[in-house]
């Protein structure tokens, strides 16, 4: 199950006017916005092109234990360490392809809200057509129900799916207490859009959806190539080299897998690899002119390292709930976004205010999830029964589970951080991305107190309460924010509100690494914003 | 509950092999290759179902010999992993049982897959005996089974994951 056996042409172009680092959604937008307005772009990607037709025996590898890595992440290539308080298990947490970690995404995508842009040099205005682009280009479907989003000007490019039968359980408590339920926006499709299926239920959108009709960056990715754009698969940029003067980037330097070293030369760089190996590869570009990694002079590359952690808490009620038929969630609530220690009061009850001790909560968002509990056909397989007894344990296993998310977000700490790890290096002898990562007490505040209305709210409904994910037993979910981070001060911070680096005067960087907070929502939409909003500028000097 | 055609053909699905509804699938997956004769090895193979699936499904040969056509066509080196698995099934019970599997009554099969190991051994396709024969036999036929309406339907999931039922079963309460 690879790409396909001849060997492409990896070597450099010999005129490219931009040169994309990455090709992920942040890369392929970035390329494909510039290809078609019609300059000679080249795409250097460190993973391989997936064959789409392999899609369904991928899903067979997630449902199916013993097939290994549904993306063949893991080993030499992808080896990392971690040195925090608590494990980071990064290759969970990303895919090297073409269509980067959007291959194995879940796929709701929401625009930040207009508070989550107090501490950026830039504001919710700044990126709001920004935002209705990127609602265009990866497909979401939405429904305008939501009172706590920030402004829109127009519906969602798709209808947003029907709210699940489990929405309408939950429904029932949260109309007692006083919480909201509205819609999530998915980039998703309800229905054909941009010549991809529509959603048929496959239920494992998360890692992979056969059906193509989840969005995934290699979409974009066949788009630029369309519009002339090049792109080398299993190219990893080892370093960029720059100018005497150290104002400009002259090339690329990549690796192709012959064993051949190349460099790919253009007007302007793109770094789109990625909130951990953006960093790791300006760190690993250090020269005399930049000792401490490239474009570095502020200090800030690598530092100030977020991730947006899951709370939740979940068990068994004494009615069908209907789960695991499709893998994306259709309900959130935002009430406590904004002010997260507020309470609410319903028909029948209340969330009480927030009365803890110590640091105050901040901001996160509550999901009610559509796929609580085991599905039936990997409970079977991993099962050490089998005929009517594994049956009956299915029945038992399945069918009356009920869970609710939440995402909580980080502060910016300087001792959270992406450095290079000098004892064990890749499968190029480079050192591998050592993080460095933290929970504060803010975080557990915020964890706890999601927890608090979670379980509010389960309560109400008389769930029996089996499981809960909260400030010791949480987790990343896979959100890689802050190593390069934007700002108006070249000493505090890596990007301009342009997203080119303060120090190099054709090096931009499209990802989550530019964030300057976490905000407590999802963050590829905000990716794409920024990505086709840096394609702009990049434009503007060529 | 029935397994039909259109679950075999479900199943296949899941397991990326797209067949047109009139396509043939018809014979034997398990070619001439000693020690076993084709017939054998499919015999096998459903005298494994026989112990896997519950007692309740009916249309087993036909779904599981349309399941293993369609999985082993154009795989050869799947093919090859069944086959060994399920020689190494009766290899295990000539010894112990001087039977093959398919030869032993439906107590004594059950209670050889649980002294092999299988029911707890990881699924495993380059593993031990019990691992590969958890995987390549008991898996094989679970995971068509339960990603297959029917399947799903016997635990009450009428779109399972795996099966492309559609956006909308997500909607609907227990009653319809
Ligand atoms: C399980 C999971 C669920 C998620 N769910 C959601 C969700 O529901 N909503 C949401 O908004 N986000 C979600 N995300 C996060 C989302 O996937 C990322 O935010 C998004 O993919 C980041 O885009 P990117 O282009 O910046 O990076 P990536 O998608 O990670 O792509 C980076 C690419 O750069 C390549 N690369 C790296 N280093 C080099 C190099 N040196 N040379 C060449 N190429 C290189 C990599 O191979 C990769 O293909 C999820 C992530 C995970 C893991
Ligand atoms: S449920 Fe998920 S995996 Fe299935 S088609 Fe819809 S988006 Fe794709």
């Amino acid at each position: 199950m690879s790409a396909s056996d001849e060997t492409p042409d990896r070597t450099p172009s010999e005129r490219a006017d931009v040169c994309v680092v990455g090709s992920g959604p942040a890369g392929a937008l970035t390329a494909h916005r510039l290809a078609e307005r019609g300059y000679a772009v080249v795409v250097l990607e460190a993973g391989e092109r997936f064959d789409f037709e392999d899609r369904t025996r991928r899903m067979e590898r997630a449902i199916r234990p013993g097939l290994g890595s549904v993306w063949e992440m893991g080993g030499e290539r992808d080896d990392y360490t971690s040195a925090g308080e608590k494990y980071y298990p990064l290759n969970a947490a990303r895919v090297k392809g073409v269509g980067g970690t959007t291959l194995h995404w879940q796929g709701m995508v929401m625009r930040f809200h207009e508070s989550d842009f107090e501490p950026w040099p830039i504001d919710y205005e700044d990126l709001r057509p920004y935002y209705a682009e990127a609602e265009a280009a990866l497909g979401v479907a939405g429904a305008d129900d939501n009172p706590f989003a920030p402004p829109r000007e127009d519906p969602f490019p798709m209808a947003g799916f029907e709210p699940s039968y489990s929405d309408s359980v939950f429904a029932e408590a949260c109309e007692r207490l006083g919480v909201a339920m509205h819609s999530v926006p998915n980039a998703r499709n309800s229905e054909g859009y941009d010549d991809r299926s529509a959603c048929v239920g496959y239920g494992t959108c998360k890692p992979v959806c056969p059906s193509g009709a989840k969005y995934s960056a290699d979409h974009h990715v066949e788009k630029a190539e369309d519009e002339g754009a090049r792109v080398i698969d299993r190219a990893p940029v080892q370093r960029l080299e720059h100018d005497d003067s150290g104002e400009r980037v002259t090339a690329a330097v990549y690796a192709t897998p012959d064993g051949e070293t190349h460099r790919q030369e253009a007007r302007e760089f793109v770094l789109a690899a990625g909130g951990v190996e953006t960093p790791r590869l300006l760190l690993l570009s250090e020269s005399d002119e930049y000792p401490d990694g490239l474009a570095n002079t502020s200090g800030a590359v690598g530092r100030y390292f977020m991730d947006h952690l899951f709370g939740g808490a979940g068990g068994t009620l004494d009615r069908e709930t209907r789960q695991n038929h499709v893998g994306f969630i259709t309900s959130e609530c935002h009430q406590f976004y904004d002010d997260p220690a507020r309470g609410a009061s319903g028909t029948d009850g209340e969330i009480p205010a927030w009365s803890g001790e110590g640091p105050e909560p901040d901001r996160f968002k509550l999901e009610f999830l559509n796929y609580a509990g085991p599905s039936p056909v990997e409970m079977a397989l991993s099962g050490n029964e089998f005929g009517d007894d594994l049956l009956d344990s299915l029945r038992e296993g399945y069918g009356n589970s009920i869970a609710m998310g939440g995402l909580v977000g980080q502060r910016p700490r300087k001792q959270n951080r992406i450095e290079l790890d000098p004892e064990t290096t890749d499968d190029h002898g480079n050192p591998v991305p050592k993080i460095h990562w933290h929970l504060d007490d803010r975080t557990r505040a915020s964890l706890r107190r999601a927890n608090e209305i979670q379980h509010a709210i389960l309560d109400d409904l008389g769930v029996d309460i089996s499981w809960t994910v909260g400030p010791d037993e949480t987790g990343p979910a896979f959100h890689h924010m802050g190593t390069t981070r934007m700002g108006t001060d070249p000493d505090s911070s890596v990007v301009n509100t342009r997203l080119r680096t303060h120090d190099l005067r054709n090096l931009s960087v499209a990802s989550s690494s530019v964030f300057v907070t976490s905000g407590a929502l999802n963050p590829t939409l905000t990716i794409a914003a920024l990505a086709l909003k840096a394609a702009d500028h990049v434009e503007e000097r060529l | 509950m029935e397994l039909t055609r259109r679950d075999a053909l479900a199943a296949l699905a899941a397991g990326g092999v797209a067949v047109g509804a009139g396509a043939m699938l018809e014979g034997n997956p398990f070619g001439e290759n000693a020690p076993a004769s084709p017939e054998d090895r499919l015999d096998t193979l459903l005298a494994v179902a026989e112990v896997v699936y519950p007692s309740e499904v009916s249309g087993i040969e036909e779904f599981v010999r349309t399941y293993a056509l369609g999985r082993t066509e154009d795989r050869d080196d799947y093919r090859e992993g069944i086959v060994e698995a399920l020689d190494t099934l009766d290899e295990y019970t000539r010894t112990w049982h001087d039977a093959d599997f398919r030869e032993l009554d439906a107590e004594t099969r059950e209670s050889v897959l649980d002294q092999m190991g299988v029911d707890t051994a990881d699924p495993d396709p380059e593993g031990t005996d019990r691992e590969r024969v958890r995987f390549f036999a008991v898996n094989e036929l679970l995971y068509a089974l339960y990603t297959s309406p029917t399947g799903g339907e016997l635990v009450g999931i009428e779109n399972p994951q795996g099966h492309p039922g559609g956006a909308s079963s997500y909607q609907r309460g227990p009653d319809g």
